[in-house]
């Protein structure tokens, strides 16, 4: 449904992303690691349409959306969370959540129908009427999950919702994601929990210095000799390789 | 819109309507007239200023479009008054629009918008003087001629319930905006636009809706003026006074609020006049209160007096529910 | 048609003009490019300046140049205490509420020297100035001419501040990095209040260059404001030598407009190429800010 075709971008003389292709089928939970300023964040935004891409092409469920606009992509049915939380402080959670409802309900009550119900889903339904500022860290990060649901994307671009949250509610809101999932969304989501890689995501693309390294189901990547090199430094598989022999 | 949206604007309509009954004096109706014509102009720009989070410095571009061209199309081309009051609407969304197109396509935003707003309107004050087409430095003179048709009544108490009308109609829209689709879009790009563009808004449009209905509503108010006082110049139409006066009334009353720029209107004239009672004699008294009071608004009372009044009453009612619960704990 | 002489003798009156829009400038972009605010204070606090200046000149017979030495430090105090007592504890550190806050001062600032001097327009006349320099062919205005001078003096001094002492480099700290400053010791509050007072400063310098050619009244700080916004738009918001070459090249432009369009639409230049550069290069100017 997505294809992501040799896009790269620049920044002055940095290449943040070089030439990465990426392709998604509908369904699945699909994971996008890398060590840290490998460009994967830079990557989301390209694909949700915040920063246009130097080079490539982006087409998603066989239309080339390279050049519009994140709200069209929106409305196509693209939808993602931020890496750091943009929660509209001044509202409250349930507004919050109906600015992505009412992508595809117009009318208010309906919209703040559709934001309850989310609201539920993602464990925000006693949280209703707070005002979105005072959320916890984890508040905030099921409130972007929460608005992004309400736009019922097909492709739900998560940016590190796992990120600064504590063992027990990653534990929570695994299921969450899961629940997502079996809905028929399809997911790609950067993420640095490894645990939860390995838990949730069928299969993961390795983003390194900008370019996709290996591309192939969790446990077969992380044995990769160039993702280790990625995130261990040159080198460090054979040494991993040589002290795996010792202690066998 | 529910009933209990409704029921503070009907009843403050009612109250507002029966005062002439009660004051007949013309200076105070005067005062009311023109107080209503500030807060009309005001409600337009707390569409874009308050909900929509563009703090704009030059409304007075608004302003002063709606009061020439309904002085222009009366005197030069003989348009009836009521038909240049709606093109005066018209010609002030306009305006709005295509400033807003610029600005907002250039991605300007928080004090350069304030600035090119502000740049806007000096550009069309400047034209307004030279121009001979809008009476130069001279301005304008509507013909006195009393008659219902031309916008021109004999009782000062009609026209004060015209622009009561126009000011509970613009309360209406803005209760209607704060409860529709539209009003939360722009409330999520006033907030965060990036999160509002990845929630499926587009935030140009939005903010280019909200400029033109702003326009619309503070032109409407520019032409009530000079239909009012039958005079206008370019330092009073697209004057500073006019842009700083619209904006100081939402901020005082309370930013984005249905009702915050009425209640600020009313304030600052209240409290400028009662400056000018105890010294009228020093020219600029009730703008040196407006300033001061900006400064103290904006240190001690975030939200205005609407902000001010909601916080007095949250801790009313923490009191309430507070005092049972510490009964409770010493009973236990 | 303009003759070339009375042409290249408005561009050169211009240019003096603009020295003194560049000191006024100047304030306002190192006010900007350290604390990142907009001073709307800036027009009214420049009208307070030129009131000094007058009433230093018609009360105790004081020459307009000789009074910008006591006013310098006297604008510089005012500023300081401005920024530390008022603008910077009544906006919470919110951009939105700063562009409020000095815009009730303006008002208020206005007000006052309304009800204190009345709306009459004051003048003061010394002997120099309707003097003229003559430089072959050209009449050149003897107090601009100075204004002139005095401007790039001024321009290199508050470089010189900024860049060779410990001051100064505490001043560019905290612009570069308001929180890194704080970490290393640097008293924030105390360098914000510093760099007001010497934008303010550079205010009383020009008040006392503008005086002996030009009039004052309490609403004449408007009309600097917009054209020094102008300016620091021009020349980069926050930068020294792009606020002085922006002053000069908008006195050129108004005085060849008010040549061209007349008095009247003379400003009307200076206007749209604000607007001009604000929509048009906006991404090159402030960027760095979104």
């Amino acid at each position: 449904m997505l294809a992501v075709d040799g896009v790269s971008k620049r920044f002055g003389g940095l290449m943040a992303v070089d030439g990465a292709t990426l392709a998604l089928q509908p369904g699945g939970i699909v994971g996008l690691i890398g060590p840290n300023g490998a460009g994967k964040t830079t990557l989301f935004s390209m694909i949700s349409g915040f920063v246009a891409p130097t080079d490539g092409r982006i087409r998603f469920e066989g239309t080339d959306i390279t050049a519009e606009e994140p709200h069209r992509r929106a409305e196509r049915g693209i939808g993602r969370t931020f890496q750091i939380v943009q929660p509209f402080a001044g509202l409250t959670v349930c507004e919050n959540i109906a600015v992505g409802a009412y992508l595809r309900h117009a009318k208010r009550a309906d919209a703040t129908a559709k934001a309850r119900d989310v609201a539920r889903r993602v464990g925000l339904g006693s949280e209703l009427d707070r005002p979105a500022g005072g959320l916890t860290v984890a508040g905030r990060k099921r409130l972007e999950l929460a608005r992004a649901l309400a736009t019922e994307p097909k492709l739900l671009l998560l940016d590190e919702v796992l990120a600064g949250l504590n063992p027990s509610e990653i534990r929570d809101i695994i299921p969450v994601i899961r629940g997502i999932r079996d809905e028929g969304v399809t997911i790609l989501m950067i993420e640095h929990v490894m645990q939860a890689v390995m838990n949730l995501c069928e299969r993961v693309y390795v983003l390194a210095q900008g370019r996709m390294i290996a591309e192939g189901p969790p446990a077969v990547v992380c044995a990769d000799t160039r993702v280790i090199e990625a995130y261990l430094g040159h080198g460090a598989a054979a040494r991993l390789k040589a002290e795996g022999a010792v202690h066998g | 819109m529910t009933a209990r949206d409704l029921i503070p604007i009907a009843v403050l309509t009612v109250l507002a309507a029966l005062l002439p009954l009660v004051v007949t004096s013309s200076l105070v109706l005067n005062f009311l007239v023109f107080m209503l014509i500030v807060a009309l102009g005001a409600q337009g720009w707390n569409i874009l200023g308050g909900f929509g989070g563009q703090f704009s410095f030059g409304h007075a571009a608004f302003f002063g479009t709606g009061a020439y061209v309904t002085a222009i199309l009366q005197l030069r081309y003989g348009v009836n008054a009521w038909a240049g009051l709606v093109l005066a609407v018209a010609a002030g969304a306009a305006v709005g629009w295509v400033i807003g197109f610029l600005s907002f396509r250039s991605r300007l935003r928080g004090s350069y918008f304030a600035l090119v707003t502000l740049a806007f309107a000096e550009v069309f004050r400047i034209i307004a003087n030279a121009a001979s087409f809008t009476g130069g430095a001279a301005g304008l003179l509507i013909k006195l001629d009393v008659r219902a048709a031309n916008l021109q009544f004999d009782d000062r108490a009609v026209f004060y319930w015209l622009v009561l009308a126009f000011v509970v109609s613009v309360l209406l829209l803005t209760r209607w905006i704060q409860r529709s689709r539209f009003g939360a879009q722009l409330v999520a790009v006033r907030e965060n636009e990036d999160a509002a563009k990845a929630l499926g808004v587009n935030a140009l449009t939005v903010k280019l809706r909200a400029i033109a209905l702003s326009g619309g509503v503070t032109a409407l108010s520019g032409c009530l003026y000079a239909q009012y006082f039958l005079y206008i110049d370019a330092n009073i139409a697209y004057g500073s006074w006019i842009s700083v006066e619209l904006l100081l009334a939402p901020i005082i009353g309370g930013v984005g609020t249905v009702f915050g720029p009425v209640v600020g209107a009313l304030t600052l004239h209240g409290l400028g006049e009662v400056a000018k009672q105890f010294a009228g004699r020093i020219p600029g008294i009730d703008l040196i209160v407006f300033g001061g009071v900006l400064v103290l608004a904006v240190a001690f009372a975030r939200g205005g007096i609407l902000g001010l009044l909601e916080r007095l009453r949250d801790r009313g009612r923490g009191m309430v529910t507070r005092g049972p619960k510490e009964v409770s704990h010493a009973g236990r | 048609m303009y003759s070339p002489q009375i042409i290249l003798e408005a561009a050169l009156n211009g240019l003096m003009t603009g020295a003194v829009y560049a000191l006024i400038a100047l304030g306002l972009t190192l006010i900007y490019g350290v604390l990142h605010i907009i001073n709307f204070a800036h027009g009214a606090l420049l009208t307070c300046a030129m009131f000094a200046v007058w009433v230093a000149w018609a009360w105790l017979g004081m020459d307009p140049y000789l009074a910008i030495l006591p006013l310098v430090p006297l604008m510089f105090v005012l500023g300081y205490g401005l920024q530390r007592f008022v603008i910077g504890p009544a906006s919470h550190g919110d951009d939105g509420n700063i562009l409020l806050v000095t815009l009730g001062l303006s008002i208020v600032l206005e007000n006052v020297l309304l009800a204190v001097f009345q709306s009459d327009t004051r003048t003061l006349d010394t002997d120099y100035s309707f003097q003229v320099v003559a430089l072959g062919p050209l009449l050149l205005s003897y107090p601009r001419l100075i204004g002139l001078g005095v401007a790039v003096v001024v321009t290199g001094l508050l470089w010189l501040v900024l860049n060779r002492t410990d001051t100064g480099k505490a001043i560019r700290a905290v612009a570069k990095e308001k929180l890194g400053a704080n970490l290393v010791g640097i008293d924030v509050p105390h360098v914000y209040a510093v760099t007001f007072g010497l934008g303010c400063a550079c205010l009383a310098v020009a008040a006392g260059l503008l005086m002996p050619t030009f009039y004052v009244n309490p609403r004449i700080g408007g009309a600097f404001v917009l054209v020094a916004f102008t300016v620091v738009v021009l020349g980069g918001m926050g930068s020294l030598p792009g606020a002085l070459l922006g002053g000069l090249f908008i006195g050129v432009v108004e005085s060849l407009c008010g040549l061209f369009l007349g008095d009247s639409l003379g400003q009307i230049g200076i206007f749209l190429i604000f607007i001009a550069v604000l929509l048009v290069r906006p991404t090159g100017l402030f960027g760095a800010k979104a």
